[in-house]
């Protein structure tokens, strides 16, 4: 199994451990619930170095990531972030990821863990115009500062004016003494933020200054558990629960992030599905009794015909409700219409409702 | 982790306690830090008669959920109402925290179950 810079800390710190994409990787520490609350109240960190970064560099780099992703990325300017979509040639979904661009010749993907292998083959197949591409996955760490406190604890580690990085920006500075560190006004929290991207050699140094540098915010370190019920309460989607590669942007309702006025793979594919109306659609729902629904429980209508299923589900932390996500028959997709999970062979009432689950600065 | 001595214990990591021809079940303190933050106790089998070993209720907890296994056959008289409103009770005090009280029929045969040393070796 593979480790990040990271793993002994963790371990030290009492972690609860799991293989997750082939890492191991720290699930909780004193408990999700906790943990969720300490981002949305105030600051947590993530070691999320298990996922991928992939550079793809010169001067046909553009048109490799504008011939493979959804967004446009010609819209991106020297440090600029844009979420987008890798697809397949049946418009299916390969990855979900992040692109930087880090000069007008070299831009960043971050991919999902459980995808690195995958996607890196699939871009060396549909790199026809000879752009450079490197895996640095494992040279790269990443640590997530999330929570309201997240600004004010990195800013006493850095010159740079934190408040002058917008959402979905980045800079190329000095932080904590280490050097070229990408801070990112990102996350995947809703909580506010950023990601740190820099050289594993220098991860426990990092997470040390971080910590104390939160100290009197109460920073604490926070799970994949955790990281679960934020990002579900923010309805964003989730590789592999919510998304695949048989699941389409536009079902998934990243529309947002899906542009015809360029081509990309599958890119008519998509065209038509949406000119002819999607079968079915992501939603979002809450529970109205007890029960939690869980990765592919089934959903039905009223009437009691099979509509759809579950593909995320929790217990909110915030809301203290059960909320989940799912694909469902487009005729049932509105605000408010109630469907029932089959849950223990029971069927419990759920409603659907709008995205995202609760208000944050972000949204 | 603690296992009072008091308690018996099965290897699905239930607890008993034993009182004339009653019996409170519980979730031993391994069982609920595997669990984490219990969220909602399913336990539709109130007023009924439940075999041993077969499910009584199901447990939630944020990211997983767990089948509760009686530990012998009786009826289901009782719920904790208090875990209704507070589940978290579970893994703040997993033995204040019953979870249903059993009626079993005299005499208890209890050969199948496991002392607090049995069940600490059973989970170490």
């Amino acid at each position: 199994m593979k480790e990040t810079a990271l793993t002994r800390v963790h371990r030290e710190l009492g972690a609860k451990m799991a293989e997750f994409a082939g890492c191991n990787m720290p699930i909780q520490y004193e408990g999700i619930n906790a943990e969720h609350e300490t981002v949305r109240r105030s600051v947590g960190v993530f070691d999320v170095s298990h996922m991928g970064e992939i550079i793809i560099k010169g001067p046909e780099a553009l048109s490799l990531i504008q011939k493979i992703t959804t967004n446009d990325a010609a819209k991106l300017t020297d440090g600029k972030v844009q979420y987008s979509c890798l697809t397949n040639d049946y418009g299916g979904i390969v990855d979900d990821l992040l692109v930087y661009r880090l000069d007008i010749d070299t831009y960043m993907l971050v991919v999902n863990a459980s995808n690195i292998e995958k996607d890196f083959t699939w871009i060396k197949l549909k790199n026809t115009v000879n752009a450079e591409i490197e895996n640095i996955s494992d040279k790269i760490s990443l640590l997530a500062v999330q929570g309201p406190m997240a600004l004010a604890t990195l800013q006493k580690l850095t010159k740079v004016n934190l408040l002058e990085i917008p959402y979905y920006n980045f800079q190329i500075n000095t932080l904590a003494g280490i050097s070229n560190v990408i801070i990112s006004n990102t996350g995947y929290t809703g909580a506010g933020g950023f990601e740190l991207y820099f050289s594993s050699v220098d991860a426990p140094v990092l997470w040390n200054h971080i910590f104390d540098a939160g100290k009197q915010f109460g920073i604490r370190p926070i799970g994949l558990g955790a990281r679960d019920t934020l990002r579900l309460e923010m309805g964003y989607c989730l590789y592999g629960n919510d998304i695949d590669d048989t699941t389409s942007p536009l079902e998934a309702g990243l529309g947002w992030i899906t542009k015809f006025d360029k081509e990309f793979t599958a890119h008519q594919i998509l065209r038509e599905q949406k000119s002819g109306g999607l079968s079915r659609r992501l939603v979002g729902f809450e529970m109205l009794d007890r029960s939690i629904p869980r990765h592919d429980y089934k959903i039905y209508s009223e009437n009691g015909v099979h509509i759809g299923k579950v593909t995320s589900g929790t217990q909110s932390p915030t809301l203290k409700k059960a909320v989940g996500l799912g694909y469902i028959d487009s005729d049932f997709a509105t605000e408010n219409t109630t469907v029932f999970v089959s849950i223990r062979n029971k069927m419990c009432p759920a409603r659907i409702c709008r995205l995202p689950f609760i208000r944050t600065q972000i949204s | 982790m603690y296992y009072p001595t008091h308690l018996l214990y099965t290897k699905d990591h239930e607890w008993i306690k034993l009182d004339g021809e009653f019996a409170f079940i519980g979730i031993s303190d391994f069982a609920q830090k595997e669990l984490g933050d219990i969220v909602f106790l399913d336990i539709p089998s109130l007023n009924t008669v439940v075999e041993n070993e077969a499910v009584f209720g199901t447990v939630e907890a944020v990211k997983t959920v767990s089948d509760l296994f009686m530990p012998l056959a009786g009826k289901v008289i009782e719920v904790n109402t208090l875990l209704e409103k507070s589940p978290e009770l579970v893994n703040k005090d997993p033995y204040g925290s019953w979870i249903i009280k059993v009626q079993v029929n005299l005499p208890i045969d209890t050969t199948h179950l496991l002392s607090a040393e049995q069940y600490t070796n059973l989970v170490q």
